[in-house]
Parts: C-alpha cells; sequence; structure tokens
C-alpha cells in the first residue's frame, strides 16, 4: 500500500490500513514520513495522554482501566504501549495486550505495542508519530504508556499534552530521584496501587515536591487509585480532562500549546541529531585511535569527546 | 533506520490451555534473536487472536495449543484473519499436535508445525526465512 492509499484508509476507518501506516511510521520509512505530513493537519482533535512512571508502577494496568473508563463515557480509545527492547540481541517481548486482553474484542479501542529499540534516543521520534496516527484517525483519547525508565521516559512523555505520573506507596526514593524534572513532566498525578501501607505519605511526598517547585497557572493535582479494580480511575479521567480544558481552552491555552510543540520538535531534533552525530562519529576514523588513547590512560574521556565532536563538525562541514 | 525493523512476531495460546510454557520458552527464543515478540497470554479467542495480529502488523502468527482442540480452533483463527483481511501473515503452529493431524494444517495455511522437543534454533530459522517484507 502507498502512502495515499494509507491516508485514504485510515480517514476511511480501515483499521487494516492504520497497522500499517503506523509499521510504516515507527520503521522512519519514506511512506511513513508522506503519511505523517499529510496526516498531520488533521491531528488536534484527540486527547494525548501519556502514563509515565517507574517500572513496576503498574503503568500498564492503569492504561487498561483508563481505557474501560474511557469506553463507559462513549470514547473511543488509541494505545500506544513501549516496552524496552533488549540491549544485546535488540529482540523484545511486548507483553501489555495480557493486561488488557479484554479491550482487544472492543472495536472502539486500537492497541499497538512497541519496542523501545535500542538507546539511540528515537522513541520520542517514533511515538509521537503514531499518536498523530491515530489522532488523525478519529480516535478520541490516545494513551501513551512509557518503557518505565530512564531519559525516555521523559522524551515520550513530550507527545502527549497531559502527562500523568505513576507512582507508589513506598516509592519515595522514586519520587525523590524525579524531583528534577517532575514539574515538566507531569500534569496530573497519582498514587497507584494505594490500598498499600504508605498511600498517604506518598501523596504527601509528592506535595512537598511540587511545594517547592514553581507550578505556574497549573497546579498539577494528586490523586489516589487502585488500578486493579479500577478505584479512583473515574476521578483520574476527571483530572485529565480538566487539564485537557485548561490546555485547549483556557487563557493558557496558547502558550501551553506552544511549549508543548517546543518540546515535541526539541526531543525530535534531540534525537535525529544524536543518532547522525554518533553514526558520523562511529564512521570516522578517528574513534578507534580514541578510544586506545583513553583505554592507557593518556586521554581523558571528556577530552576524547570533545576532539570526536570535532571529528564530526568538520565531516558535516564538509557535506 | 527502516532495514533494521526486527521482525514482529504474534504468539497466541488459543482455547482453555491452563499453562503456557512452550509458548514462553518459543517467545524468549525468538527475541534472543532479535525479534520483537507480541505476547497476549492464555485463553485467547480466534477473534482476539485476529485482532491482535492486525492491530500489530504482525508478520509472523505463531499459535500454540496443548488441549487437541487446534483442529477446531485454528481453522477459526485462519477465518478471523481471513475476515479482517489479513492475508499476508506467516502462520505456524506448536504445542501437542498428533503427526497425523499436520497435513490438515498444513493445508489451512500454516507453513511450519512444531511439536515438543523442536531445537528452537529450527523455528528461528524458519520464522527468519519465511517471514513476509513489511515496509
Amino acid at each position: 500500500m502507498d502512502a495515499t492509499t494509507l491516508v485514504e484508509g485510515i480517514l476511511a476507518g480501515e483499521r487494516r490500513a492504520l497497522s500499517r501506516a503506523i509499521s510504516h511510521v515507527e520503521a522512519d520509512s519514506a511512506i511513513g514520513r508522506e503519511v505523517l505530513e499529510a496526516l498531520y493537519p488533521r491531528t488536534g482533535g484527540a486527547q494525548v495522554v501519556g502514563i509515565t512512571g517507574s517500572a513496576g508502577a503498574g503503568k500498564s494496568t492503569l492504561v487498561g482501566a483508563i481505557a474501560r473508563e474511557q469506553r463507559k463515557r462513549g470514547r473511543t480509545v488509541g494505545i500506544v504501549a513501549v516496552d524496552p527492547s533488549s540491549p544485546f540481541s535488540h529482540g523484545a517481548i511486548l507483553g501489555d495486550r495480557i493486561r488488557m486482553q479484554d479491550l482487544t474484542a472492543d472495536g472502539g479501542v486500537f492497541l499497538r505495542s512497541m519496542a523501545s529499540r535500542g538507546n539511540l534516543g528515537g522513541l520520542s521520534e517514533t511515538a509521537t508519530g503514531v499518536a498523530d496516527v491515530m489522532d488523525a484517525a478519529g480516535f478520541d483519547i490516545v494513551l501513551i504508556e512509557t518503557v518505565g525508565a530512564g531519559q525516555d521516559e521523559v522524551e515520550v512523555a513530550n507527545a502527549a499534552g497531559t502527562t500523568v505520573l505513576v507512582a507508589n506507596p513506598g516509592g519515595g526514593d522514586d519520587v525523590q530521584s524525579m524531583k528534577a524534572g517532575l514539574m515538566e513532566v507531569a500534569q496530573v498525578m497519582v498514587v497507584n496501587k494505594a490500598d498499600l501501607a504508605g498511600a498517604d505519605t506518598a501523596v504527601q511526598q509528592l506535595r512537598g515536591l511540587l511545594a517547592i517547585a514553581d507550578p505556574g497557572p497549573w497546579e498539577p493535582p494528586i490523586l489516589k487509585a487502585i488500578a486493579r479494580t479500577g478505584e479512583g480511575v473515574p476521578e483520574l479521567v476527571d483530572a485529565i480532562d480538566r487539564h485537557q480544558a485548561y490546555y485547549r481552552e483556557s487563557e493558557h491555552s496558547g502558550e501551553e500549546r506552544r511549549k508543548h510543540a517546543e518540546r515535541q520538535v526539541l526531543a525530535i531534533t534531540r534525537a535525529i541529531l544524536h543518532r547522525e552525530a554518533l553514526a558520523t562519529a562511529r564512521a570516522s576514523g578517528a574513534l578507534g585511535a580514541l578510544v586506545q588513547q583513553v583505554a592507557d590512560r593518556n586521554r581523558d574521556p571528556r577530552n576524547a569527546a570533545e576532539e570526536l565532536l570535532e571529528a564530526v563538525r568538520r565531516e558535516w562541514a564538509a557535506e | 533506520m527502516a532495514d533494521e525493523r526486527p521482525i514482529r512476531v504474534l504468539i497466541a495460546k488459543p482455547g482453555l490451555d491452563g499453562h503456557d510454557r512452550g509458548a514462553k520458552v518459543v517467545a524468549r527464543a525468538l527475541r534472543d534473536a532479535g525479534m520483537e515478540v507480541i505476547y497476549t497470554g492464555i485463553r485467547q479467542t480466534p477473534q482476539m487472536i485476529a485482532e491482535a495480529a492486525l492491530q500489530e502488523d504482525a508478520q509472523v502468527v505463531g499459535l500454540s495449543i496443548l488441549s487437541g482442540a487446534h483442529l477446531e480452533l485454528f481453522p477459526r483463527v485462519v477465518e478471523e484473519l481471513k475476515t479482517r483481511g489479513v492475508d499476508d501473515v506467516l502462520l505456524f503452529a506448536g504445542g501437542i499436535i498428533p503427526k497425523a493431524d499436520i497435513p490438515a494444517i498444513e493445508a489451512m495455511g500454516f507453513k511450519g508445525v512444531f511439536g515438543p522437543g523442536t531445537d528452537t534454533n529450527a523455528i528461528i530459522a524458519f520464522v527468519r526465512d519465511n517471514a513476509p517484507q513489511r515496509v
């Protein structure tokens, strides 16, 4: 199927065209880029919501619970679920469907699993594109579930208008470690597994962190939920709706959209720059010798990196 | 990056099997061979399997079954795939399947049937050699 056929199919509601188009966007193929270009003007209708938090926080279960609640409200849901690739084999086991089995039979839901595909920073690039395709396909809600570790977590969240941070009781260290970027990342916070001891303490900790940050006009609400039973999920969905209203309709909307667009453009630029610079660095003859000098302790790594970047700049200037 | 796209495989268990040891061993072997394996868990209906294959744009669908209901369930999976227009996936099967049933399963469109004791390398090679190109 060529790009035109795919775009027509998507706009006609064909799930097979949607699915194949996502494969192209994920692979960053020429057809994928063409599809995105054609569809982008039709995006903006969906609530794009990122779900982030550390591994084991209950993100998949919560995504399933949010999707069920949205279906009850008559909204259609597209889901992008990201799982980690093995750094050794580059393979992956994508198991998010296990926790959302019942949603597979629901024609108002489309779930796509994605692997993080290594550490080249390309995840934000492709996840944003996949969410855009789902948005243009007409889903009311697009949920992006992040892989749950590292920088990608923040970058994938850049694809979303609203990002929900999932924390757990007893996860104090976790919360501490996210302190720095917390405000930029999350507009809604939820303590999941709230039936476990320490839920209120976790809420307090988050509140404490917010107090020392400067939240700006939107103050992130902090909620409690039990994704497994669905308790607290309607309130979470209400909170997401409220942030979306702020993002889309309030006097701050223009500024928020601009900030979001800037985050997206910069995240993708960073991903492409990262990939291309590393590819050029690897291909340049300089790498092997510099590595050897560092290994022999004749040059420090920072100095070697500067030297390597100089080689990349020379290469690019010559092009 | 288009040329490095890993093969996407859906591993699914139709029917009422209670455990999925074999399916998981195969899933892990394929992952370790660099493939992206979508695993859906046990007790899947043919509709759920076909719908997952569609949404995931899987190039390969592997069905594992222990209950003996393969001659019942496999044709229904094939039918559900057809209904959704998914006509370009490589199908293979594993589990407890009597030799006598293999020709019937192959006639349904399955290119490989792997019983207990199969070397996972044989499955990896089979998938690599036969997976259709996607993008």
